[in-house]
């Protein structure tokens, strides 16, 4: 039949070969002698010798110099030689090659052959491999193809024309008149071909012109027609897989029917009924009548379909879920994560069987059961779930604990029900699956800590014990330096409410830090993390300063250079500016700032605002965008335990100003600056001036009552400023 | 749109390949062993979608295969096709390729590469699925076929005659 045997005897000769060399020096040989027949001008075999080249690329070995020859053998009139050329064309030949584009005209002559394979070998080569001018070239030979008498023939073309639309857009318009008359023939092949020309310009740039003429609309009723068709029809043996009649076909209407139906009532209604039939009517015993119930169901939620079919596929999905073959588990967990977002409520009632799936075996259901569950998380399961889904974290495969990670930290950003939960569970987290989380937590996680500053004991102790017993996972590792450094001090005190009580010694903790200085296992920023936490030590423990200065001073001829930097300048720190070091490394305020902001403070955490000299003025002309006020109303506010106390700000030439803090509401912060005059004469044009940042929200501001500073012996009234606390997720 | 069709047999060769998209030589050979790595892991009771595969285009593909004694047949689809209809669709295809070569084995398949070729065009054209009923692809295959013998048959009697 096909030239078989000489192809046979070299797949023979190739498969004899016992070793990769020896197959690769028969395969040298072979295509040596192919490339010399080749260059012979006439002999028998032709076909032979390209379908052995053919064999030979697809075990992986070049075979690019077949590509001329694939030409000469496409244009060749014999049949068995056009086939071997075409099958070679499509294999070898793509639109960057020069060689496809001298096939154009054989093919354009092959659509018009009198023999019907031949058009139909031109026809697939076209749908496999056309470029765009090549399809632009053909189009019109393609388009008078589909009008053709043979059902053979225009099942393909329809086909080539889904390939010709891919590629140029444009010449939609070109079909769309035979493409919608193709929807009355009767032969499935064609029927199919043209559904899904259909749908394939129903998602072209729509011209007004392919609008009109492929009538969407009114092509739903016909759709549905032969819908019916499909459904009611008793048995009819050329199109029967397992007990449904053609199911590839239905799938395919019940998809065009999903877009045509997707924003448009009056389709959608008219669907109904027929939607309702296929969904009773269907076995379900079967994988293809699972098939077509699934599509039914994918349809029904994504058009405007009534409550009661809704609620007919949710069930649909739900049976899918209880069935024991995986595959359907998978789509109905697939199809239940595009429908989660619009009908929660539903999905949420089969909660325990998608988190049972989080145990399947197979890794492809927990995958979907993952990214399912992780939808389903809400404000009233987040206790539950998060169990389950930290239970899955420890044994889950390598590829999705990233997924997992992140997944579980917003799920807990969003819902947690506590702070210490929220804590507790990112520590885990860290603990479990510490390598694998996103470059972000490290920072968000640092503001959470330091807005929960009842914890702060609680938090360091946890993070401590952790890093004590293992320090190879690096974002768990910076926390905890970062924690330390800053709350080194309730470490030591060792008395804390929320778990027992351990003593640490200021040796331990420094033995800790400087375990992770030294380790192998450390990033560079970790080390940068601990080697500011133990230079925040300093302030925190009153003895054993030496050692820190020792440890500091071993960094300064570090060969990283950001370690270097950071010690040299702790060095001088300890050396030229002793008398800062206390406020520089001071504790940090409760921060308030979005994470981007987060990320810029954390650049000069361990430098504190300094309280920086008013603009001078003269005795007659005070401003006062005091540097203290900026900072204040940069959102950082002192811990909230006690009322602040009033601090005098400003005090020159008889000009004193003092400042008090007052939280009056939960959203609302006064600070009232107070000025009085010492001075025995007036002062006048007093201007009171205040520069906010952007991220305070509606100030307030009720401007200075007066003008004139007057020397008086009560006190002159105050300016109120009135702004919002800025809320972490202003 | 299906993006290729792959047969490979339990240790990795290939016996059919075939790309519906052009890729170079290169990898078009990457692709097969690293969709034979990802489905020779899959235990034998797991179900038949695979997603994760990173060179064949990324998170809209996945890969449905079947496994048949040695061979395993995968298809690599987007998201427009439904999965448990191309699932349909390998079962065609292997019911095809069994009626087509009697009682189908691995063999026919290696010594008979191009015949799979013509049988799968039939199935399945520019990525989109053409054919689905066997009979009606099969008897266009004899047809076909029917019409090379009679080319041959022709061309060595006149070359007799010579």
């Amino acid at each position: 039949m096909s030239p078989s045997v000489p192809l046979q005897e070299m797949i023979r000769a190739i498969r004899s070969a016992r070793t990769q060399c020896e197959e690769r020096g028969v395969i040298q040989r072979e295509c040596a002698a192919i490339r010399a027949q080749f260059r012979q001008s006439d002999n028998g075999g032709r076909s032979h010798n390209l379908a052995k080249l053919l064999y030979v690329h697809m075990l992986g070995y070049p075979a690019h110099f077949g590509q001329m020859e694939c030409v000469r053998m496409i244009a060749s009139p014999r049949y068995s030689e056009k086939r071997v050329g075409y099958l070679g064309a499509m294999m070898l030949l793509d639109e960057k090659q020069d060689a496809s584009l001298l096939i154009t005209n054989s093919i354009k002559n092959d659509l018009i052959h009198s023999n019907q394979y031949v058009q139909s070998l031109a026809l697939c080569t076209l749908a496999c491999m056309g470029s765009a001018e090549m399809c632009r070239d053909l189009a019109p030979e393609i388009d008078r193809l589909l009008r053709a008498s043979s059902s053979y023939i225009k099942k393909k073309a329809a086909l080539c024309a889904v390939h010709v639309v891919r590629k140029v857009p444009d010449l939609g318009e070109l079909f769309a008149p035979a493409a919608r008359s193709l929807l009355s023939e009767k032969n499935h092949g064609v029927l199919h071909g043209a559904v899904v020309l259909i749908t394939k310009l129903s998602s072209c740039p729509h011209s007004p012109l392919l609008l009109f003429v492929l009538c969407l609309p009114q092509a739903v009723p016909d759709l549905i027609q032969i819908m019916k068709g499909l459904v009611v029809s008793g048995y009819s043996p050329e199109h029967d897989v397992a007990g449904i009649s053609d199911p590839f076909l239905q799938v395919r209407i019940l998809r065009l029917l999903r877009i045509l139906g997707r924003n448009n009532e009056a389709s959608s209604d008219a669907m109904n009924d027929l939607l309702a039939q296929v969904a009773t009517n269907t076995d379900s015993t079967k994988t293809v009548g699972n098939a077509v119930l699934y599509e039914t169901v994918l349809t029904v939620l994504d058009i405007k379909s009534e409550s009661g079919l809704r609620v007919l596929a949710v069930n649909i999905l739900g049976r899918f879920l209880l069935n024991s073959d995986r595959n359907i588990r998978y789509i109905a967990m697939t199809s239940l994560q595009k429908i989660v977002g619009t009908d929660h409520n539903a999905v949420q009632r089969h909660r325990g069987t998608i988190v049972d799936c989080l145990k399947d075996q197979d890794a492809s259901v927990k995958r979907r059961a993952l990214d399912l569950s992780l939808a389903l998380v809400s404000a009233s399961n987040i206790r539950s779930m998060m169990k389950e889904l930290l239970l899955f974290l420890s044994s889950c495969p390598p590829d999705l604990r990233s997924q997992a990670a992140s997944g579980i930290f917003n799920a807990a950003e969003r819902y947690a029900p506590s702070q210490r939960w929220h804590i507790d569970t990112i520590l885990h987290v860290l603990t479990t699956a510490g390598d694998d989380v996103r470059d972000e937590t490290v920072p968000n996680l640092i503001q959470l800590i330091t807005n929960a500053s009842e914890l702060h004991c609680y938090t360091v102790h946890k993070l401590y014990q952790a890093l004590v017993v293992d320090i190879s996972q690096q974002p768990l590792v910076q926390v905890a330096c970062w924690c330390i450094g800053e709350y080194g001090d309730l470490l030591l005190r060792g008395e804390c409410q929320e778990t027992e009580p351990v003593q640490v010694s200021k040796d331990d903790v420094l033995d800790a830090l400087e375990t992770v200085l030294q380790s192998h296992m450390s990033s560079p920023a970790t080390r940068g993390f601990a080697l500011t936490a133990t230079m925040k030590l300093s302030t925190r423990i009153t003895d054993n300063v030496d050692r820190i200065r020792s440890i500091v001073s071993i960094y300064g001829s570090c060969l990283d250079v950001e370690l270097q930097q950071r010690a040299v300048e702790y060095n001088a720190l300890f050396k030229k500016y002793d008398h800062m070091r206390y406020a520089m490394l001071e504790q940090l305020w409760v921060i308030f700032l979005q994470v981007c902001d987060l990320l810029d403070l954390l650049g000069g955490s361990d430098q504190i605002l300094q309280p920086s000299p008013v603009v001078g003025g003269t005795a007659n002309t005070a401003s006062t965008a005091g540097g203290d006020l900026l900072d204040l109303l940069g959102g950082l506010e002192p811990v909230p335990i006690a009322p602040a106390p009033t601090v005098q700000v400003y005090e020159k030439h008889g000009v004193t100003l003092t400042m008090s803090c007052d939280k009056q509401s939960d959203s609302g912060l006064t600070v009232t600056l107070t000025a009085s005059n010492a001075t025995d004469s007036d002062m006048s044009s007093f201007t009171l001036q205040a520069a906010v940042p952007k991220v305070c929200h509606a100030i307030r501001h009720v401007s200075a009552s007066c003008q004139r500073l007057c020397f008086t012996v009560t006190p002159p009234p105050a300016c109120r400023f009135s702004s919002p606390r800025v809320s972490s997720y202003a | 749109m299906i993006k290729a069709i792959l047969i490979f047999n339990n240790h990795g060769k290939p016996r059919l390949s075939k790309f519906y998209e052009h890729y170079s030589e290169d990898t078009e050979q990457q692709i097969i062993r690293e969709t034979f790595h990802l489905v020779s892991k899959r235990d034998e009771n797991v179900c038949n979608f695979l997603e994760g595969g990173m060179l064949i285009g990324g998170s809209d593909y996945k890969l449905i295969y079947r496994h048949y004694a040695t061979l395993y047949f995968v298809f690599c689809v987007d998201s427009s096709e439904s999965e448990l209809g191309i699932l349909d669709l390998i079962q065609v295809f292997v019911e095809t390729l069994d009626k087509c070569f009697e009682n189908v084995c691995e063999l026919d398949l290696i010594f008979h590469v191009d015949k799979v070729h013509n049988i799968l065009a039939e199935m399945v054209m520019g990525g989109m699925v053409l054919e689905t009923n066997m009979n009606e692809i099969i008897s266009q295959v004899d047809a076909q076929n029917k019409m090379e013998k009679s080319e041959t048959f022709i061309f060595q009697s006149t070359r007799q005659d010579r």
